[in-house]
């Protein structure tokens, strides 16, 4: 979380509506951090060869508030950077949108570009968040869930790869 | 082969020694009939709550499948004919909504000791040695001896057990049979509970999401079980719904932590299984 004395950024916040980025890069200035680094994630048109239209996000939202605060926490502490903020959409997204943003600022470039990969890299492992896309053809499905009945292993929790 | 199990709690009584409905009665838990029926529910394929026709509409006994006696004023023979009369080719465990002592173990024993081939499977009395009718299994053949039984005008089950072709077993402990149907006897059996370590069962939430909500049909639900665990609660309910996750692919939480598969489910716990996530 961020220190006492600096802006207060929520770590992680959902969103039913586009996500405010200039809103959430404004939480983290502060004249002591000479880096920012950001990562945006859009909806692909594509998925393991099938033509997406359409990805639904569902959240435990409870929980992955809770899961996110800690993993901002960890990036805080691991990497010293100064302030760490993130956001993550629910609901139907078309094609292009902004489905997950995760911004941090720090003193230098190195801490920021590390945090940030750390915060995306454990908020797509750890947060109960789960995406059903739904294809041009028609097709629909829940990424990582619906082999999971034939192929338990491959798609374990906690596997490195797994959500790749 | 034996006949595919069905539960019937009976809850068709007039709780007129109680002065209030035995079905609703509870000690901080779950109602009797919701414990009875959760009891039930690992061993039967459906379960069925036996009512009076002027019982349809309470809401209570509207969260089970139902079955209305068909004979007035006959007491709890009536629900058992009326069930056989419905699903003849099943068999039927049978029990009481006011046996407050009443545990799994107590059941598990009586249905592992079900003989088919005789025409019910009962306990016998710790006080008296006769025939406890009212926590028993009636096989489909018992159907015939039950519905001239009643047609002689007689409706004392424990009296046509008696005199049927009745495998009888003792009961694990000797107060589980216990009914209670005064006041005096509900706060008596109370005592008794609250000195055992576990109550039998518990009310919890379960939420679903993603494809387990899509495989439930429902977002969440409130469950009295006799799950101890996690692990035994996914068990019983995947065997209500469609589930294809194994729970290896899966993670739980309880109370909006994660947790243990193995952890002690408590009255109140809200529980979520984790399908494999895919944020990002």
């Amino acid at each position: 979380m961020a220190a006492a004395d600096t802006p207060v950024s929520a770590p992680f916040q959902f969103s039913r509506v586009p996500i405010d980025v200039a809103a959430l890069r404004a939480t983290l200035a502060d004249p002591a951090c000479g880096g920012y680094a950001a990562f945006e994630g859009w909806v692909r048109d594509s998925h393991e060869g099938q033509r997406v239209r359409l990805l639904e996000y569902e959240a435990y939202e409870a929980l992955a508030v809770r899961e996110a605060g800690r993993i901002v926490a960890e990036a805080v502490a691991r990497f010293g950077v100064r302030h760490a903020a993130s956001a993550h959409r629910v609901g139907d997204l078309r094609v292009g949108e902004l489905a997950v943003w995760v911004g941090v600022s720090a003193p230098h470039r190195d801490e920021a570009f590390r945090a940030c990969r750390y915060i995306i890299d454990e908020i797509k492992h750890r947060l109960p968040i789960w995406k059903k896309e739904h294809y041009v053809n028609g097709d629909s499905g829940w990424v990582n869930c619906e082999r999971c009945a034939t192929a338990p292993q491959e798609h374990a929790h906690g596997l490195p790869g797994a959500h790749a | 082969m034996s006949a595919p199990l069905y539960g019937l709690v009976l809850a068709g009584g007039r709780s007129s020694r109680m002065g209030e409905d035995k079905a609703a009665l509870r000690a901080g838990g779950p109602t009797q009939l919701e414990q009875a029926m959760a009891l039930l529910a690992p061993h039967v394929a459906r379960a069925f709550v036996s009512v009076r026709k002027d019982q349809r509409a309470d809401p209570l006994r509207g969260k089970f499948e139902q079955i209305e006696d068909t004979r007035e004023d006959l007491g709890p023979i009536a629900g058992i004919v009326a069930a056989q009369e419905r699903f003849p080719g099943n068999a039927w465990l049978v029990l009481a909504c006011d046996l407050p002592l009443l545990d799994a173990a107590t059941l598990e024993c009586l249905v592992r000791a079900r003989a088919p081939e005789r025409l019910a499977t009962a306990f016998r009395s710790s006080h008296d040695a006769l025939p406890e009718p009212l926590c028993a299994v009636y096989e489909p053949g018992s159907r015939a001896a039950l519905a001239a039984y009643v047609a002689r005008g007689r409706n004392c089950p424990r009296k046509f057990l008696m005199g049927a072709d009745v495998h009888l077993i003792d009961a694990p402990s000797k107060r589980a049979l216990d009914n209670a149907n005064t006041p005096e006897e509900y706060a008596a059996a109370m005592n008794t509970r609250g000195a055992a370590p576990a109550a039998a069962t518990r009310r919890v939430t379960v939420q679903y999401f993603a494809l387990l909500r899509e495989q439930a049909g429902r977002g969440t639900e409130s469950v009295v079980t006799a799950a101890r665990t996690p692990r035994e609660l996914y068990a019983e309910l995947a065997h209500r719904y469609p589930f294809t996750l194994d729970p290896s692919v899966l993670r739980v939480a309880i109370n909006s932590e994660f947790g243990d598969w193995s952890a002690s489910l408590a009255d109140g716990d809200a529980v979520v299984f984790i399908p494999p996530v895919a944020g990002g």
